[in-house]
């Protein structure tokens, strides 16, 4: 082991422990004393915290502290005391016809600021920010509507979903009718090219648009009705509209009549409560597209 | 000496000599002449057989295995395992097996080739890991970034990111620093030939088995302990290897007492064992699947992962690299280390109060308010001792802070030491309920720990790899200091870009989270806070590439160091006797 002697360093004057490891030495400075007088000032605070708050575990169960605080009795009073305050309105809105909540303004300015923040955190991601929608997912601003855009419809929607996991669901499905046979391939063409014709889509050269209104008739008339309208009592959207829920040209009107999507919006009449419905269903319908 | 090239020794008949030494050459022994008898060593024969039985073991998982990720992982493991056995005999074939001496004329005879390599391996994953958090950063801003392709989605190179950072390229570091360290401050060769080999080489290894898993969908979904249970097993091997050639030349050393670094390296290796194994005691779904479950569940895994999560920082990226600290600094700034006392002192505070402060992770969660009590308040003591670190590591420089002009690389460790100073001021601060309560899941976390990452731990990397790679290749200095001015001052100006993005980020995010209306309605809805943080998505971003602007220089000015450094003639082995600050 090598032998080292203790020497003083010029510069600060401190000696030296007397040991050396390739090359380095170390002074042997005293403890900075405001660093130790805040080091013990930390501890005494712990120490004192912990004498005050739940802090040191035991066989059965901890120290409860000289100042009997718990954070959980703590967020439950003021969940119930938020609760509380919101009461008053909400049982007013509650009991409240949606019309109602519509024309007066205390209650409209309770319903929007209760339903924009519940659009936006559990609508936009589908509907988006703007409640302008994205494929297959309807915006909600427009005019068309699959099942309808006035406050009573808007609320059943909402409430109960689009082929959602809920016994009162809207439900509604269009055959397949190219997957399942019931439809030539050239049938689906001509009358895809006749719904294009009703809404304004070019269609394509050399197509007989005739036979594609007898196919038409004989199969998509009973929902859809004869001017392609639509029926939204029974959920089947408007062809002459200027939105297609998906691809608005004939091919993807072809897809459409081929195999169907059937697209799916959740009931959330348990999740968000009556209150937070009939807030959503006021605040979408003030997006611009109700009726 | 025998020189022969094959993997047999040529047979040379000898006239008069009865056939069987002849015989005895072929099997690599020679009892004519000078030569001595050559036995595979017990080390050469130990790890032989560890590494058969891992080939063996991984083979037959391989082969059985419906999981074609865990066929790929214990494919490579066996192959790497296999080419492990095939060098161990080569060497022994070769005849050049003869253990390297511990001294050579009276100066130790250091074995610096795994420090080179990790050297080069943590500038290389370095620059991956920063590339990879670029990348991460901006998918961030947007999202488009993601090419919706399951393989680099931000989620799986998250963990990349993180993994690479702080395993690969602080790994990498930790183990060069920690191998060239020891030998340098207990004057003794690292024990053994293989051992340091398999340590380096195990290491890298146990980062692309767990790199590629993540890519490929295997995780076990723990932060900062993703890889699965296969990957854990490899790891812990070589921990247990890294721990025992570390002890080795501890064991040898020159002088009684153990240098400070020492000190904290042990105490990082050690930790890191316990971490590992407690965090990680998972059971396999089959020996044949990637997918294991931790045998904890609920609160108590959150509890377990977090006293993990925690002391990683704790250990990791604070004891390990205060170790660096304690070398690097005054090795640089030609001085003694300030206090021996504070060393003392602030050593022992630290690994016994680091360990309690988990719990503040899991503040205002199931965790029971008693332990996330213990966790706040230890983390408040916590402060003067990381200050402890600061105060020695800055106050070594007196009198030579005239050298923070001249000497790109000491700035570079000392800035380091200031961002320690304000990483574990912010740390405590944000340990405190109240303030959690509002900093807590929000940017402000990422803007914190990244002037911990980028700051504390990049820049005493940077420095001791500055310093390391002159040294291992007797260069007289680095090829450009300038370069060196360069890549500071790029960087510094990412890491405020970053952490002042974040904070102001972090905050908002905070603040618009808990805003509510005079009716008591959210104010904000959780997408609108998600959108207001895209300018600073943007700016953290950038942050990062000049970040990893300034790495690529150090790369470059490591690399031309090595090839046109001016050479100086070695000491015994490895570092020149000269002052390194030019």
């Amino acid at each position: 082991m090598a032998e080292h002697k203790k020497e003083i360093d010029q510069v600060t004057g401190v000696e030296t422990t007397g040991h050396e490891w390739d090359g380095l030495k170390e002074l042997n400075h005293p403890l900075p004393k405001w660093w130790l007088y805040m080091f013990y000032g930390s501890i005494v605070w712990a120490v004192i915290y912990w004498i005050l708050m739940p802090s040191w575990p035991l066989v059965n169960g901890y120290t409860k502290g000289l100042l009997d605080y718990s954070q959980r009795a703590v967020v439950t009073e003021e969940f119930n005391a938020a609760a509380a305050e919101r009461a008053e309105t909400g049982k007013m809105l509650l009991e409240a016809s949606l019309d109602e909540i519509q024309n007066t303004p205390e209650l409209l300015e309770y319903a929007m600021a209760q339903g924009k923040v519940a659009f936006g955190d559990n609508c936009a991601a589908c509907h988006g920010v703007g409640a302008t929608g994205f494929e297959g997912y309807p915006n909600l601003q427009d005019d068309s509507w699959i099942w309808g855009g006035d406050l009573e419809t808007l609320a059943t929607t909402i409430a109960y979903g689009v082929r959602a996991d809920n016994d009162e669901t809207r439900y509604a499905e269009m055959p397949a009718f190219g997957r399942d046979e019931l439809l030539e391939k050239e049938q689906i063409v001509q009358v895809a090219n006749y719904v294009g014709s009703l809404a304004g889509i070019p269609t394509q050269d050399g197509v007989d648009l005739e036979a594609g209104k007898v196919v038409y008739e004989e199969n998509c008339a009973a929902c859809h009705m004869d001017n392609g309208k639509g029926d939204m009592e029974m959920g089947a959207p408007n062809l002459t509209a200027p939105n297609y829920l998906y691809d608005r040209s004939i091919k993807g009107i072809e897809a459409q009549i081929n195999t169907p999507r059937h697209g799916v919006m959740p009931a959330w009449i348990d999740r968000l409560g009556e209150t937070t419905v009939k807030s959503l269903a006021v605040y979408v319908h003030s997006r611009g597209g109700g009726q | 000496m025998h020189q022969g090239r094959g993997y047999l020794p040529p047979i040379e008949l000898r006239s008069g000599s009865p056939i069987w030494t002849n015989l005895f050459t072929l099997y690599g022994a020679n009892i004519m002449g000078e030569r001595k008898v050559r036995y595979l060593s017990l080390e050469e024969g130990g790890f032989s057989l560890l590494l058969l039985a891992a080939a063996i073991f991984c083979l037959v998982i391989a082969g059985k295995t419906w999981d074609q990720v865990l066929a790929f992982h214990t494919a490579l493991i066996a192959l790497a395992s296999l080419t492990g056995i095939f060098f161990i005999f080569r060497r022994y074939f070769d005849g050049n097996n003869t253990p390297a001496p511990l001294e050579i004329n009276g100066k130790p005879n250091y074995n610096m080739g795994p420090v080179k390599f990790t050297t080069w391996a943590a500038v290389f994953w370095g620059i991956a890991g920063f590339l990879v958090g670029v990348i991460i950063a901006s998918q961030l801003a947007f999202p488009a970034l993601n090419f919706d392709l399951p393989w680099i989605n931000f989620g799986r190179l998250r963990p990349l990111h993180t993994s690479a950072v702080i395993f690969a390229f602080g790994g990498n570091v930790l183990i060069a620093s920690s191998f060239y360290v020891v030998q340098r401050t207990c004057q003794a060769r690292l024990p053994g030939t293989i051992a340091p080999w398999f340590v380096v080489l195990g290491y890298n290894l146990f980062i692309v088995v767990a790199g590629t898993g993540y890519l490929l969908g295997v995780t076990q979904g723990k932060e900062y302990a993703e890889p699965e249970w296969y990957a854990d097993w490899l790891l812990t091997v070589v921990w247990v290897a890294y721990l025992l050639t570390f002890l080795g030349s501890i064991w040898r050393r020159k002088e009684s007492h153990i240098y400070v670094a020492n000190w904290f390296y042990l105490a990082f290796i050690v930790t890191i064992a316990v971490l590992h194994l407690f965090n990680n005691a998972s059971v396999p779904v089959s020996i044949y699947s990637s997918k294991s479950y931790i045998v904890w569940s609920g609160v108590q895994d959150a509890m377990v992962q977090w006293w993990y999560g925690h002391n990683a920082v704790g250990f990791f990226l604070t004891a390990g690299f205060l170790a660096i600290m304690y070398y690097f600094i005054p090795k640089r700034a030609e001085r003694p280390v300030y206090s021996y006392r504070l060393s003392i002192v602030h050593f022992w505070a630290l690994i016994f109060i680091y360990i309690w402060a988990g719990p503040h992770h899991l503040h205002y969660t199931s965790l029971p308010q008693w332990a996330s009590t213990l966790g706040m308040t230890f983390s408040i003591i916590l402060w003067m001792p990381s200050w402890g670190g600061m105060i020695n590591g800055l106050m070594t420089l007196s009198g030579a802070w005239d050298k923070l002009r001249t000497d790109p690389v000491l700035r570079m460790m000392v800035v380091s030491v200031a961002f320690y100073g304000m990483a574990t001021f912010e740390g405590p601060l944000m340990s405190i309920r109240a303030v959690n309560g509002l900093s807590h899941y929000t940017d402000w976390t990422i803007g914190h720990v990244h002037a911990g990452a980028l700051g504390w731990v990049g820049y005493i990397s940077f420095g001791a790899l500055y310093c390391l790679v002159p040294w291992l290749y007797n260069k007289k200095s680095l090829y450009s200091l300038r370069l060196v001015n360069w890549h500071f001052w790029i960087s510094t100006l990412g890491i405020v870009f970053y952490i002042c993005a974040m904070w102001v980020s972090g905050i908002m995010q905070g603040l618009m989270w808990r805003a509510y209306d005079s009716l008591g309605f959210l104010e904000y809805s959780f997408i609108e806070t998600v959108d207001a943080m895209y300018p600073f998505y943007v700016m953290r971003a950038f942050g990062g590439l000049l970040f990893l602007a300034g790495a690529i220089i150090m790369a470059y000015n490591l690399v031309m160091t090595v090839r046109v450094g001016e050479e100086v003639e070695s000491e015994a082995a490895g570092q020149p006797a000269l002052a390194p600050a030019e």
